[in-house]
């Protein structure tokens, strides 16, 4: 039996195939026919303030549900206005599906109303993109988008839907599996490592004195983090954890030792730098966590997995690459440990190493000095304090930014898919809609946004359609007045001469703003007020609640590799540093 | 690695890839791109549809002192569209180019620029009072040396095709003239070649 229907009905209908449940976007001319069918469909759309805000959210919700986000937007400046998203969560490999109108196919090309080359402009911010030219091709189009966006390395992808293409009718079918495969001949993400490679990641564990692993965000792409926890405790082994990381394995685990990069503590960073082998488990050398790349683990092997190969020998050559998915390989390595072990070899002597390693952990701890009475508050403080009185499975989404690093290292993080921010791409603005997309993923979760007074202004009306949408997230700034990392950048490597970094003392009024957003707003200016804000902030349930720190501008982010410098240049916290030499 | 003798006479490094892609629009761009995107460097490109229907071979020389070709090679791979890369080695491929210019033909030199011509096996395709057309097929090699010796005679206007280049004919016993992406499993060395990036 043929059924005909419009394209639009069509693309509605293919995304309840793909059982989406959730749409963020932003209608306009011509995206509207899809609008349409939306009516009686069960799907439900979460109407943003900015298409960028539609973005991240799809983007927040794909991290804490590891199911594709989905953003809906008009042509011409509604694509655009989705290019930060997607390339945020092309840095980040995260599961997006973009949904553009166009201008009809007769218009292409002619420079009309809204018409911009969305495909063109969004190439290198996508895993994949195409344009739809008729309405028969969309069921197949958003198959497409949709494997190739959740499968092998994730990513975004978009699909550009001219308006005649959602208008006209075509035949309903919906492509098997099969074809699926068969139209992509050129994608077949690689699952499973090379055997002869897993066998010889497992040797290689086996025989070092100073292993470390360098868990990474793929982890929790490939929800391998069971498996994680597996291996750091059958071979014993410090697991540091990136950025895109945190909470992939619990910060409460004896094994791990935390954050390292730029902004790593100090056990975690050294513990690389002088380690024999790093076992690189979805991570990828990022200039973040290998400062120079020459003087970077200088005495390491390393064994790299990554399912994607072009991660292998991009900036460092690793000894066991293994092109595979994390969870896969993981568990195929701990198989080949255990049979070894069960055939009579013997690992490597840790104890040493193991105990150096305990040894900075217990001299450099994260640390901050405590305000001094009437003082303006520490941002560390505020965020202890968060993280303290956080209920259960709670998510916190960060900004871009100081507050982002305080967050990572004053935050304990116990569980994976509580942690969200901009790693890859570092967007100001992603906390607050990312932390709204979380918050429809898990609405029994408490969700924050941890964001700063800078990171705030640039997406804060989505609060407005948290409080609408009925997405009570919490938001804590961090005011410090200024762009701080910049200013810290400014205080450390340009003589403290500062330059367009100070926002402002007085404005904008964010209790205020909050209010006016249709959220509870509260201000906080001392210690003893934090934990009741906090808890009061906890209890509200019925709408977003915004709480402003004002925090102490003076504050700087330790410890800190300077840009392009060594990891072994680490400069620590000032109340560290005359035992900077035990770091050896 | 292979040196190959530039049209100026330089001598750098260059690769030869044979890329397999699915004939869909933009595929070009998207290939374009990447080298434009990731600071590769082109140095010359061909692309026109393959033997199978819906498929179109790129040949690309790349200059590979900026980037490992690996890299190169692995990042094109993740393009959905491609399907398949051959590395081509100069000495175990067939390589041809086109070249066609238009030569400045006097009266007394006319006869020198024939007999060159013929000397190289080319062709005479448009005459004029004052200019010829001439083309040659070959061995880019071959068209450098031709080219160097027209410039004598001063060259109005030229083009080449950039080169296309295959694999010899396997004879049996010798093995496949290119490395190719994606590996088969059971030659490949190591499980950095096989798969597909996702
Ligand atoms: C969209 C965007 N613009 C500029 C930057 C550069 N940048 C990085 S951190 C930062 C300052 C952030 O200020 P704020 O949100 O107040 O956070 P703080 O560092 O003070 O905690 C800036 C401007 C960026 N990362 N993203």
């Amino acid at each position: 039996m043929t059924e005909r229907i419009t394209g639009a009905q069509a693309l509605i209908r293919a995304l309840e195939h793909e059982n989406v449940e959730l749409i963020f976007g932003y209608p306009g001319g011509c995206i509207l026919p899809a609008y349409d069918p939306l009516v009686d469909s069960d799907i439900r759309h979460v109407l943003v303030r900015h298409e960028q805000g539609a973005g991240h959210m799809a983007e927040g919700y794909a991290q804490v549900s590891g199911k594709p986000g989905v953003t809906m937007v008009t042509s011409g400046p509604a694509a655009t206005n989705l290019v930060t998203p997607l390339m945020d969560a092309y840095m980040d490999s995260i599961p997006m599906v973009a949904i553009t109108g166009q201008v009809g196919t007769a218009a292409i090309g002619t420079d009309a109303f809204q018409e911009c080359d969305t495909v063109g402009i969004t190439r290198a911010c996508t895993k994949h993109n195409e344009l739809v030219m008729s309405a028969q091709d969309i069921p197949m189009a958003v198959r497409q988008a949709f494997h190739i966006a959740t499968t092998g390395r994730p990513g975004p992808t978009l699909i550009d839907i001219p308006k005649d293409c959602l208008q006209n009718e075509m035949t309903w079918t919906w492509p098997t599996d099969e074809e699926v495969l068969a139209s992509l001949p050129g994608y077949r993400p690689n699952v499973k490592g090379h055997a002869r490679m897993i066998k010889e990641a497992a040797r290689t564990i086996l025989a070092s004195e100073r292993p470390i692993i360098y868990a990474g965000g793929g982890i929790l792409k490939s929800r391998a983090a069971d498996a994680l926890r597996e291996l750091a405790e059958l071979i014993d082994t410090y697991v540091v954890t990136t950025l895109m990381a945190r909470g992939a394995f619990p910060d409460e685990h004896p094994l791990c030792i935390g954050m390292p990069g730029m902004h790593g503590n100090a056990t975690a960073v050294t513990a690389m730098q002088k380690s024999d082998l790093l076992i690189a488990l979805g991570s990828r050398f990022d200039d973040r966590i290998t400062g120079k790349v020459d003087s970077f683990a200088p005495d390491a092997k390393i064994i790299h997995v990554d399912i994607d190969p072009a991660e292998q020998g991009k900036v460092r050559r690793p000894d066991v690459p293994i092109v595979g998915d994390a969870k896969y390989v993981i568990e195929e390595i701990i198989k080949e440990i255990k049979s070894l072990l069960a055939a009579g070899t013997v690992q490597a002597d840790t104890s040493a190493w193991k105990s150096k390693v305990s040894g900075w952990r217990e001299q450099f701890p994260m640390t901050y000095e405590p305000a001094e009475p009437g003082a303006p508050l520490k941002p560390q403080y505020c965020i202890e304090q968060l993280s303290d009185l956080a209920p259960e499975h709670t998510i916190v989404a960060s900004g871009v930014g100081q507050h982002q690093m305080y967050a990572s290292h004053f935050w304990q993080f116990n569980e994976p898919y509580t942690w969200l921010n901009s790693g890859g791409l570092g967007t100001m603005g992603y906390s607050i809609p990312a932390a709204i997309g979380a918050k429809a993923a898990k609405p029994d979760s408490v969700v924050w946004a941890i964001d700063g007074d800078g990171c705030f202004q640039m997406t804060a009306q989505e609060l407005v359609t948290a409080a609408v949408e009925e997405l009570p997230i919490k938001v804590a700034v961090l005011n410090n007045s200024y762009l701080g990392m910049v200013r810290q950048w400014q205080e450390m490597f340009y003589d403290e001469r500062y330059s367009g970094v100070l926002l402002d003392q007085k404005l904008p009024d964010f209790v205020k703003w909050a209010e006016a957003m249709g959220c509870v707003g509260i201000l906080v200016e001392s210690p003893e007020e934090v934990g009741p804000a906090i808890e009061k902030a906890n209890s509200i349930n019925d709408r977003p609640v915004v709480i402003e720190f004002r925090t102490d501008a003076s504050e700087l982010v330790f410890p800190m590799v300077p840009a392009g410098q060594s990891n072994d240049e680490l400069i620590l916290h000032p109340t560290q540093q005359e035992k900077a030499g035990e770091l050896s | 690695m292979t040196a190959i003798n530039l049209y100026d006479g330089q001598v750098v490094n260059h690769h030869i890839l044979s890329v397999l892609v699915q004939n869909r629009p933009g595929v070009l761009a998207r290939v374009a791109g990447l080298f434009a995107r990731r600071g590769y460097n082109i140095f010359s490109l061909a692309v026109a549809p393959a033997e199978s229907s819906g498929m179109s071979r790129i040949t690309i020389v790349v200059d590979v002192e900026s980037t490992p070709l690996e890299q190169i090679t692995k990042q094109l791979f993740k393009l959905i569209d491609v399907i398949k890369i051959s590395e081509l080695d100069p000495r175990s491929s067939v390589e041809r180019e086109l070249l066609i210019a238009t030569v400045k033909a006097p009266e007394e030199n006319r006869g020198h620029i024939v007999e060159l011509v013929n000397i190289f096996e080319g062709k005479i395709i448009a005459v004029a009072q004052m200019v010829l057309t001439v083309s040659l097929e070959g061995h880019p090699d071959k068209l450098d040396d031709f080219e160097e010796l027209l410039g004598g005679y001063g060259i109005v206007e030229l083009q080449r095709t950039g080169r296309v280049a295959l694999p010899k004919i396997d004879r049996g016993t010798r093995g496949h003239a290119a490395k190719q992406f994606p590996a088969s499993s059971s030659s490949s060395s190591s499980s950095t070649t096989s798969g597909k990036a996702g």
